[in-house]
């Protein structure tokens, strides 16, 4: 390991899982830290518990703001295990300066997602460092709630199961990269950020128990799908025509020289569950606004255990990596 | 047809059943191959759309790519990114490069490391944001280190002029740019030498094509003239490497030897006048330039002429920048890669111990290296 | 470092020596020293590192697509006569 923390590190691919095997978990190892699932499953199965820290930047973004992240992101790790998100405490880190008016817009908005979750917040803290310490605003999160169904796991995927994504992809990230400063692009896209609880308590209710469900945030949907073969010991094949990504994102991929599929996403999830289940699951999602792309893109095989295969519209096939390394617009 | 649209122009160059069409025209037309063909596609965007796209698994056995140099990060020594380093430590001194640089390795580690040590190194889209950067920091000294081939050259230029015209006094440049042609010969002229050890001659070339976009496609002329080697200028999508692949493949068949251009919506024979009269203003060739692990090509890289000295970061800070040279990690084999003497997959450290988190050489660092490439899209048949 | 994407010119600024392109949807602002005095608005540019390098040529574009259509077109028409040819070769099938 290096001595010294990289930016690399914090990415969601190989660097960073490098680093928390290595280092956190050889501390602090234990049977439900290691499995390293969206959200921790504790008291028996009956509760589904997590955290994440938000550190966005730029903190306005179009489709968002890092209050409606913080609920989202916590909130959504505990959908994925097919839980309803019920508590959540909130720990904010304020940069001396930071404007309160901008501050009272993150809160509001933290309500407004709340509301989407049915989730309250019932614990809190917040501090204050000098300037220079943090950048603008850092919110944490932890959530708690009731597994409502139990067994969804990484580990769950079965040979034949249907893979699908519930709407276009890469959105979060391309927006994040379009509002950033120093890469001036004007464009109309706009961060998938999003509440998928809503979701994911349709498909429960239509009796759909899906064998695995995660939201694919830093790494993109290479990550998921890459932690789902090693997971659960199978191949995922993909077909790279059927993966849906708007011609915005397209756009914003091919000027910086990025793939859709390394991006992040914030309301954007994939799901492998029995063939049977794949039409109606996808008939389920498109009802919803901002999902009509939902798609199934593929299946588990037995091809090549553990790696993910991407079959081109032309007949050859490769492999879909874990990202690495620090995200960068190609030049060359 | 009658109106172009802008997705035309990414679509039609993409369309899966041309792509298809191709591999079908030259599985067919190949069966009349003399002998089999070994094309060398020298740029590194070329490895990357072969690797990407799956060409290789559309072409017969009788036509095999060998992998160029044609990456300019991956060609740059190590005592010259150990500049970057040393420049980036300075106080006051904002090191400016683009993107791929950062994660090169030199000797004393790369550029992100040493940002994260706090050097004050800052990754650009573009040239003229180093200016920006430069007219913001009035008090700090701005280095350009600046990279590539013939593409990249006038957009560097451009920014050396920006830089005169408004009198910024910060302003400098660490020049390391290459050109193609030189090298192209030195790889015909050493593997020439080692016909016997190595079996695949390189018959013909696929020619780095922004590059001619600027300098030309008449920078290939030698090539069928004085080596017998033909050369396709080919654009970087796939229907357009397969139909540059299947215009080599006729050439062969039909016994002839030349210059042609595929990628004709962008490259003339003349290129771009207006950028190549700029790169000739502020620029002239060095005699030597090292390329790591090809070593000396003369003619092969571009400084700035005495005259703009001042902006010269090599000349200004000449007292802390060391000119030995330094070797490569032992079972780094590079060298053999960008000669397109190995793959990358001989290469006994691929994938262990060196990968694109923990880079050893640069063809794994940046994404047009033939090892980067490999790894990415490398894995299946 | 090749990576340059053919984009639209949507506006230009002849004072500032730039103009907005359009590449799907995403606009942005590229130095034009290299075209100043061919560009239009309306043309498409291949751009690189914040600078359009070219004009890209319309006609030379339309003609390889056309090519293009021609080989498809060629390709359809033997795999049609090839399915054919098979066809009376089989046996009675239906």
């Amino acid at each position: 390991m290096d001595k010294t923390v990289t930016l690399a590190q914090g990415n969601g691919g190989e660097e960073n899982r490098t680093l928390v095997s290595e280092l956190f978990f050889r501390h602090l190892k234990n049977d439900t830290l290691q499995k390293a699932e969206d959200a921790a499953i504790i008291d028996d199965g009956r509760l589904a518990f997590t955290t994440d820290s938000f550190t966005v930047s730029p903190i306005f973004f179009a489709g968002g703001d890092i209050g409606k992240l913080a609920v989202c992101g916590t909130c959504n790790d505990l959908a994925m295990m097919g839980t309803q998100p019920k508590y959540l405490t909130l720990s904010v880190i304020l940069e001396e300066g930071f404007e309160t008016r901008s501050l009272e817009r993150i809160v509001r908005s933290i309500k407004k997602e709340l509301a989407q979750n049915g989730a309250q917040v019932v614990a809190g803290d917040t501090k204050v460092v000098p300037k220079g310490s943090v950048d603008r605003i850092f919110i944490n999160t932890s959530g708690i709630g009731e597994v409502r169904v139990p067994g969804i796991s990484a580990s769950g995927i079965e040979e034949g199961d249907a893979i699908i994504v519930s709407r276009d992809i890469g959105r979060h990230g391309a927006a994040i990269f379009a509002g950033r400063e120093g890469i001036e692009l004007e464009s109309e896209i706009t961060s998938d950020c999003a509440s998928l609880w809503p979701m994911v308590e349709a498909l429960l209710e239509a009796g759909i128990v899906p064998h695995a469900m995660r939201d694919a945030t830093r790494g993109g949907v290479a990550a998921v799908l890459n932690e789902w073969a090693e997971a659960s010991g199978i191949c995922i094949e993909v077909d790279e025509g059927a993966i849906p990504v708007s011609e915005t994102v397209n756009g914003i991929c091919e000027m910086l020289g990025f793939e859709a599929t390394m991006l992040a996403n914030e309301g954007t999830f994939l799901l492998a569950v029995h063939p049977d289940d794949a039409q109606r699951v996808q008939r389920i999602l498109r009802d919803f606004p901002g999902n009509e792309a939902a798609a199934i893109v593929g299946e588990a095989t037995m091809s090549y255990p553990k790696k993910v295969v991407l079959r081109s519209e032309w007949g050859t096939k490769r492999f879909m990596d874990l990202p690495t390394g620090e995200l960068l617009p190609r030049i060359c | 047809m009658t109106a172009l649209a802008l997705n035309d122009l990414y679509d039609r160059f993409r369309d899966p059943a041309t792509i298809r069409a191709f591999a079908g025209l030259i599985e067919k037309e190949s069966k009349r191959l003399p002998a089999p063909l070994n094309i060398m596609e020298v740029c590194g965007g070329h490895t990357h759309t072969i690797m990407k796209y799956g060409l290789r698994q559309l072409l017969p056995e009788s036509i095999h790519f060998i992998h160029g140099p044609g990456c300019p990060v991956c060609i740059m020594p190590k005592e010259r990114i150990d500049h970057a380093y040393i420049l980036s430590q300075q106080e006051d001194l904002i090191l400016v490069t683009l993107g791929d640089m950062i994660k090169v390795p030199g000797s004393r580690g790369s550029l992100q490391k040493a940002r994260s040590e706090g050097a004050d190194v800052r990754f650009v889209y573009s040239p003229m944001d180093a200016l920006k950067i430069a007219m913001e920091n009035p008090d700090k000294k701005v280095v350009f280190f600046a990279i590539g081939f013939e593409t990249t050259t006038p957009m560097t230029a451009a920014l050396v002029e920006q830089a005169l015209k408004r009198g910024l006094e910060n302003l400098l440049f660490h020049i390391n740019h290459v050109t193609v042609p030189e090298v192209m010969k030195e790889l015909i002229d050493s593997r020439d030498e080692h016909i016997d050890s190595y079996n695949n001659r390189i018959d013909a070339f696929i020619g780095p094509s922004h590059v001619s976009v600027i300098a030309g496609a008449k920078i290939y002329e030698p090539f069928p003239r004085d080596y017998g080697r033909p050369v396709v200028v080919s654009g970087f999508e796939p229907v357009d490497v397969m139909e540059g692949v299947l215009m080599l493949v006729r050439q062969f068949v039909e016994n002839r030897c030349e210059l042609q251009i595929q990628y004709r919506r962008s490259v003339t024979y003349e290129g771009n006048l207006k950028a190549q009269a700029m790169i000739d203003r502020y620029f002239e060739r060095r005699e030597l330039f090292k390329w790591r692990g090809l070593g000396n090509i003369p003619h092969s890289a571009l400084r700035l002429k005495e005259e703009y000295a001042a902006l010269d970061a090599e000349r200004v800070y000449s007292e802390i920048l060391p000119i030995e040279e330094i070797e490569d990690h032992k079972l780094c084999i590079c060298g053999d890669i960008l000669r397109g003497m190995a793959e990358p997959t001989e290469c006994r450290v691929f994938g262990t111990a060196c990968k694109p988190s923990s880079p050893l050489g640069s063809c794994m660092v940046s994404s047009e290296g033939a090892c980067a490439a490999y790894y990415k899209y490398g894995g299946v048949m | 470092m090749c990576l340059s994407i053919p984009s639209k010119v949507v506006e230009i600024d002849r004072d500032e020596v730039t103009a907005i392109v359009d590449t799907m949807g995403v606009k942005r602002k590229v130095g034009i020293d290299f075209i100043a005095d061919e560009v239009k608005e309306g043309d498409y540019v291949l751009i690189h590192i914040g600078y359009a390098m070219n004009i890209i040529s319309e006609e030379e574009a339309i003609a390889s697509i056309e090519t293009y259509r021609e080989i498809l077109e060629i390709m359809d028409e033997e795999e049609r006569r090839r399915v054919i040819e098979e066809d009376d070769d089989c046996p009675a099938v239906r």
